[in-house]
């Protein structure tokens, strides 16, 4: 399978990760603490998740632990860096990453 | 083998994928008349605008190219240039910049014939001629190469960068991998990538080109969001966009550099109302604006474009079609009139992301080939809007 596909898992709570490096997924449904989600990874992987936290539609799931000032990674390339360490599973977001550039 | 659509062959070359016979107004003193004529004689196309007199230096150099390169777009076949007498921007140099492609070409002056009646009487019997000479040209079947592609993007949701983007970034590859050409745009969507682009340069010069001209963008969009005594006038991302998920310009700009694909190199960055020298993948240099960017990329040479739009946008352009990608597959139901096609299927999972960058470049060798695409079969033509450079 091309490291672009997607694999067909509609109907399930699903979290897209665009590129292969990429450390966040986004959710393409609601999440509540607690609930899991299946990421399609762009490697043609798929694998469940656990949110740590409500996490709302199109927004970005951890996919493994980030360390404190560590990157984040989507598209492949850096989108900024955590304020403070995050784990697996929680929202990332302005609340606790930074980027410097165009705010 | 080399993949292939059926076009119009033209004088000087390129390959048009519409015959129009456009109506250019050199001033805007000439709209109405160019708008009557073209209403007269279905057919035709009229390019109504706000400039031509009243500017000076790059901002009326800007107009006199954009209009010119209008002119050529090989999807026109013949032009009819209307103008009223005394503007800065004379019909005359407008028509002497076309006439080297070798179209038909004609001009109407009002002052010259007398009133704007007898303008649009003159304009429409000429139009009418040129129309009955083009229709007798035909379609033939000739490279990928011959094409030349716009990316655009407007009313974006999360959509856009998530799967319409880039799939049509993958359908972008394959084009300029077969030798086409594919414009990307829109500088102001572009701030903070600027040094990922620039590893896309074909080499180290074009590379420095690409983050020249974006950190010049950045630097002018951070004195102006300075300038602004309002507060809701200085930000470069908006609160939608952090609501609905995008937590820095960086990834916003990402989304929207995906169109570009990720294999091709870019070999060239030109400013908005010039003609690249080079084919392949190209970096127009010029505001983010739908209109702006689409009426730079027509002048370019562009004969058709492709533009994802997550929210729905009905636009269009004159003389041009325009491809209307969206990943949302709820737009697309609602708005299946005005969408071309629907990349939300990646989301529902249905196809994957090469799949539907497939779908894309089937839909552009189809559409070049002469499928109506929706804003054609509604007569959409909003998008044409001259860049000022003030």
């Amino acid at each position: 399978m091309d490291s672009n596909d997607f694999l067909n898992i509609c109907g399930a709570k699903s979290a897209l990760a665009i590129h292969p490096d990429d450390n966040v997924a986004v959710v393409l449904a609601d999440l509540a603490a607690g609930e899991s989600c299946l990421v399609r990874n762009s490697n043609g992987a798929e694998y469940s998740v656990t949110a740590l936290e409500d996490i709302g539609f199109g927004h970005k799931i951890v996919l493994s632990d980030i360390a404190g000032e560590g990157k984040v990674i989507k598209y492949g390339e850096e989108i900024g860096r955590v304020n403070k360490p995050v784990a697996k599973g929680a929202w990332v977001h302005n609340h606790n990453m930074v980027c410097l550039r165009g705010r | 083998m080399a993949d292939t659509f059926c076009g119009f062959e033209r004088e000087d070359g390129s390959y048009g994928v519409r015959n129009h016979v456009a109506v250019i107004p050199s001033v805007f003193c000439a709209a109405k008349v160019a708008e009557r004529i073209a209403g007269n004689v279905p057919g035709c196309v009229a390019f109504r605008h706000p400039v031509g007199c009243s500017q000076v230096g790059n901002d009326l150099e800007t107009t006199a190219r954009t209009l010119i390169g209008i002119g050529r777009n090989p999807n026109i076949a013949a032009v009819l240039v209307v103008g009223l007498g005394c503007e800065r921007f004379t019909p005359a140099e407008l028509a002497e910049g076309i006439a080297s492609s070798g179209k038909k070409l004609d001009v109407v002056v009002i002052q010259e014939i007398g009133d704007s009646i007898r303008a649009v009487e003159k304009g429409t019997r000429i139009a009418r001629k040129m129309l009955q000479a083009v229709s007798r040209e035909r379609r033939r079947e000739t490279p990928v190469s011959h094409l030349m592609i716009g990316l655009n993007c407007g009313g974006s949701d999360m959509t856009s960068g998530l799967v319409a983007n880039p799939a049509l970034g993958l359908a972008s590859d394959r084009l300029v991998s077969q030798g086409g050409s594919s414009i990307l745009s829109e500088l102001t969507e572009l701030v903070g990538t600027q040094h990922i682009l620039a590893r896309r340069g074909i080499n180290e010069k074009i590379g420095k080109d690409i983050k020249d001209a974006i950190d010049a963008t950045e630097a002018r969009l951070i004195r102006q969001t300075r300038e602004s005594t309002n507060e809701n006038r200085r930000h470069l991302i908006s609160t939608g966009n952090y609501d609905g998920g995008l937590s820095s310009v960086v990834e916003k700009s990402l989304g929207s550099m995906k169109k570009s694909g990720e294999r091709a190199k870019f070999v060239e960055v030109f400013a908005t109302g010039a003609v690249p020298k080079n084919r392949g993948l190209l970096l127009m240099d010029g505001p983010g604006h739908d209109g702006e960017v689409a009426t730079g990329q027509a002048a370019a040479g562009a004969q058709i474009m492709c533009f994802p739009t997550g929210r729905g946008t009905p636009t269009g352009f004159p003389g041009v079609p325009v491809i209307k990608i969206t990943g949302n597959p709820r737009t697309f139901e609602r708005m299946v009139t005005n969408l071309d096609v629907n990349a939300g299927e990646v989301l529902l999972g249905k196809k994957s992301l090469s799949e539907m960058g497939d779908i894309i470049y089937q839909e552009i060798l189809a559409v070049a080939s002469g499928k109506f695409c929706k804003a054609e079969q509604l007569g959409h033509d909003e998008l044409f809007c001259v860049t000022r450079k003030p």
